[in-house]
């Protein structure tokens, strides 16, 4: 399919520059910046095509009655495909029509090469069907996941936490983490095990909002050696922008390695560990940290 | 004369009393120097120029020649009262009485990420429902055209294409529309594809001899096909479907059912490459859906559901299939093979080859045979990729199941635009490598329902962003599969489409605004030598002269810019 990413990335930045910090090529974050108007997802917009407008819900039931008792044997009760029966929610014929006139004739007369018998349905109930068909979602493209997440041993995760994990050396379940198991829905502690930012699982993970974390850092040095240190703004080949503590925004423009830059990343653990992990570890740990509540 | 030279007669001698005023169609069969005449400036999609006059020494002194911002819809183009003259009154045309209302369509700030065409000093632009002919000049606007839309999805448009005194376009609710490219006046629109099953159509159309080339695409369980139409009338000559539509059909037996073939997927949505001496056009076929489980459409390993996911070759005269190479077997990931085919004729392991290439959104670049599809080689350019457990025999990475989408959650990178997507990518011939943009970043991938069933389209997956290794150019070696240097551009979308010079320059865009010029030095990572901070830079940067003079043309941030040396 076409890439959308172009949207969904500008969310996604810092975590970038990254592995770039001790890279002679200068890194070259996308400053963050407020989503354009074009939507992210199909989730919450108008929709792109028109829909069917709704019939009214003594129709739609009635439909549906209809259909259980003459298409779902072969169709599936909710028409998305059973033994013998194609999925009607996705059909051609199905999406054309509009208020059970592509529809009709198909039914009244079966389709006798594919083995579909004739139904002695009247057109209005027929009509009703459709009515049904049409009331179905077609896609849940960018709805989030509703699934029960949590497959791991929280034993194992304990173990991984203080073990090979290694996770003791900069969190605590008394101290940073204390609690979290009650404040995060599994899915989210999971996608922040991963990341170690409030960037992970921003887009779509329902619940509460993601904790803040530290915030990335950059220190510039002057040839005459003055140094300026605060959260990185924006920065590129050819620019570095920081706030200071006061609040204070400068900008420096770079030319290969002058002025001296230094990005320091508080998840950089993480990051190195991205192309590491065994997912039974991160499952396993996901396990352990909602026990913590 | 040679075969080569025999057949584009043949191919091209339709069209060739139309050239006084239009496009020269033999302009398309030979590398671009005074025009970019095609999406790719030439057929091989190689987007490399041999102009040298902007070299690694004065590429310092580029400095804009012009800008000209755009404004979609039928009241654009207004201009502002310390600027210019203000543009024409844009021309209407469309299916419906009211277009469905759409900032970036029917008023404000245009999406400019096709490829601009400029024949005989004359830029033609497009956006989603918008055309516009424009000075190469000075950005004096020529003539705005609008389309009415019915809708659909409004992501793209990659450009128009040209066949003498005409131009093509798509637009997102499904036709083609040409126009008679002095005055903007639409000839006729035809119906692409059908709008009731969601397709929408953002593909520039490619004109080989008297055919134009039309994809189209769709996010819904629609079957994927290429058409091609007669540039005169607009009639269809001939469609290939590139999932099985009819039983008996060789390829059904990839397949889980009829049923699940014709809902099949693999769109075509991107522009291919041209081999006139096979008459082979070339393109990708995208992902097979639905996207994120194969348990209907591919319940046995032998289900690899053929032609999705895959490069394709179908002779352009017949519409004939002439080969295929899938570079994801029965795809769970949404990994098209769109990227722009690659065609280098060059040694390949101490013999001649003719070649394609194509670095996929999987994150493996591949090398095949031109002439037959043989695969010649595999390699890995996204060290991140981790979705594949290995390589078969084919060549083809073979997907590890743990890292489909589960209802646990599988940290699997790409994230879901790929390591590479639509820009294009260069090749270099001088040294041998292609030159792409690549993203390393990873993503929880969630399923969202157990039931395949209730899976359509791009439904059933969760994919939340946790990280990236950043993005980057990378230099591929065709002869190895190796990545020569890998240059980090920093983070974020970084990637709009690249452009090689033979004077050593390869124009790029930095991913946080600026477009770049970076001086290759063969197998050693390229140094920054000139930039210019625009905003966004959305398309691949192009080069040709006019008047003898060369420009570098890129769009961005709503706005069509010209550079050249002061």
């Amino acid at each position: 399919m076409h890439s959308r990413r172009r949207f969904p990335f500008c969310g996604l930045l810092i975590v970038a520059c990254v592995t770039s910090l001790s890279a002679q090529q200068a890194p070259a974050k996308t400053p963050p910046r407020p989503a354009p108007a074009a939507p992210v997802d199909r989730s919450g917009r108008t929709p792109d095509y028109p829909e069917h407008p709704p019939a009214p819900p003594e129709q739609v039931a009635h439909g549906q009655v209809l259909f259980r008792s003459n298409c779902s044997f072969c169709h599936g009760s909710d028409a998305r495909g059973g033994e013998k029966g194609p999925n009607l929610v996705r059909d051609v014929v199905v999406l054309r029509d509009q208020n059970g006139e592509t529809i009709t004739p198909i039914v009244q007369n079966g389709i006798p090469a594919a083995g579909m018998p004739k139904f002695a349905l009247s057109a209005s109930d027929i009509t009703d069907i459709a009515a049904w068909l049409h009331s179905q979602p077609l896609s849940d493209r960018g709805t989030p996941s509703a699934l029960d997440i949590l497959v791991g041993d929280a034993k194992k995760g304990a173990a991984y936490f203080s073990g090979p994990g290694r996770c003791t050396q900069c969190h605590s379940v008394t101290g940073d983490l204390a609690g979290i198991g009650g404040k995060y829905e599994p899915k989210m502690i999971q996608n922040l095990i991963v990341s170690g930012s409030n960037y992970g699982g921003r887009r779509r993970s329902a619940g509460a909002a993601a904790p803040k974390t530290q915030p990335v850092t950059v220190t510039v040095t002057l040839p005459s050696g003055q140094r300026f240190q605060g959260e990185i703004d924006h920065i590129s080949a050819f620019i570095v922008a920081l706030r200071d503590s006061n609040g204070t925004y400068r900008s420096f423009a770079r030319h290969d390695s002058i002025p001296n830059v230094v990005v320091t990343i508080p998840f950089q653990w993480h990051l190195d560990m991205l192309p590491q992990w065994r997912d039974t570890d991160i499952h396993d740990l996901t396990a352990y940290l909602v026990t913590l509540k | 004369m040679t075969k080569t030279a025999a057949l584009l007669l043949i191919c091209l001698s339709g069209a060739s009393s139309l050239r006084a005023q239009g496009l020269d169609s033999t302009t398309l069969a030979k590398p671009a120097t005074d025009a970019w005449p095609t999406y790719a400036g030439d057929y091989t999609q190689r987007r490399h120029s041999s102009l040298t006059q902007i070299d690694t020494s004065n590429v310092h002194n580029l400095t804009l020649a012009w800008v000209r911002r755009l404004t979609a819809g039928a009241g654009g183009d207004d201009g502002n009262w310390f600027g210019p003259p203000p543009g024409p009154p844009a021309i209407t045309g469309g299916v419906a009485d009211q277009p469905v209302n759409m900032p970036g369509s029917t008023s404000g700030t245009p999406r400019l990420s096709g490829s601009v065409l400029q024949v005989n000093g004359i830029l033609y632009v497009t956006s989603p429902d918008n055309a516009w002919a424009i000075d190469a000049r000075d950005g004096h606007i020529l003539w705005h055209y609008f389309w009415k839309s019915r809708g659909g999805t409004h992501i793209g448009n990659r450009g128009m294409a040209m066949y003498g005194d005409w131009v093509f376009f798509e637009t997102p609710d499904d036709y083609l529309v040409s126009l008679d490219a002095k005055t903007g006046a639409e000839r006729w629109h035809k119906e692409i594809s059908d709008f009731s099953q969601q397709y929408f159509s953002t593909m520039a159309p490619v004109v080989v001899g008297n055919h134009v080339l039309v994809g189209t695409g769709d996010d819904l369980d629609s079957p994927g096909f290429l058409q091609s139409f007669d540039p005169n009338t607009g009639d269809l000559q001939w469609k290939l479907y590139t999932v099985p539509m009819e039983k008996g059909d060789p390829a059904l037996a990839t397949w889980g059912s009829l049923d699940a073939a014709r809902h099949g997927g693999a769109q075509v949505w991107m522009p291919g490459s041209y081999d006139p001496e096979s008459q082979a056009y070339i393109f990708g076929t995208g992902n097979p859906t639905p996207a994120y489980t194969g348990a209907l459409r591919a319940p046995k390993d032998q289900h690899t559901n053929l032609y999705t996911g895959s490069v394709v070759a179908v002779n352009v005269n017949t519409g004939k299939l002439m080969w295929y190479y899938q570079t994801s077997p029965n795809d769970t990931h949404d990994w098209d093979a769109t990227q722009a085919p690659v065609l280098v004729d060059g040694p390949f392991a101490g013999k001649p080859r003719k070649m394609v290439l194509q670095a996929s959104r999987n994150g493996y670049f591949f090398v095949l045979d031109r002439t037959n599809g043989a695969h010649l080689l595999t390699g890995k350019y996204s060290e991140a990729a981790n979705w594949a457990a290995g390589v078969n025999a084919a060549g083809q990475p073979v997907r590890d199941p743990a890292k489909d989408n589960t209802v646990a959650g599988a940290l699997v990178s790409p994230d879901n635009g790929g390591a590479t997507n639509w820009p294009p990518p260069a090749f270099d011939p001088q040294n041998g490598l292609l030159y792409v943009p690549l993203h390393e970043i990873y993503a929880m991938y969630y399923l969202t329902d157990k039931d395949p069933r209730m899976l359509v389209g791009l439904g059933g997956s969760e994919q939340d962003y946790v990280g990236g290794l950043g993005s980057s150019l990378v230099a591929i070696d065709y002869q190895t599969g190796k990545v020569a240097w890998k240059y980090r551009m920093g983070f974020g979308f970084g990637g709009s489409g690249l452009l090689t010079t033979a004077s050593g320059l390869l124009f790029a865009n930095d991913g946080a605004g600026s477009l770049v010029a970076l001086g290759l030095q063969g197998r050693k990572p390229p140094v920054p030598l000139w930039h210019a901070q625009i905003g966004s830079v959305d398309n691949a940067p192009e080069t040709y002269t006019v008047d003898g003079r060369q420009y570098v043309l890129v769009m961005g941030d709503g706005a069509v810019w010209a550079f050249f040396l002061q």
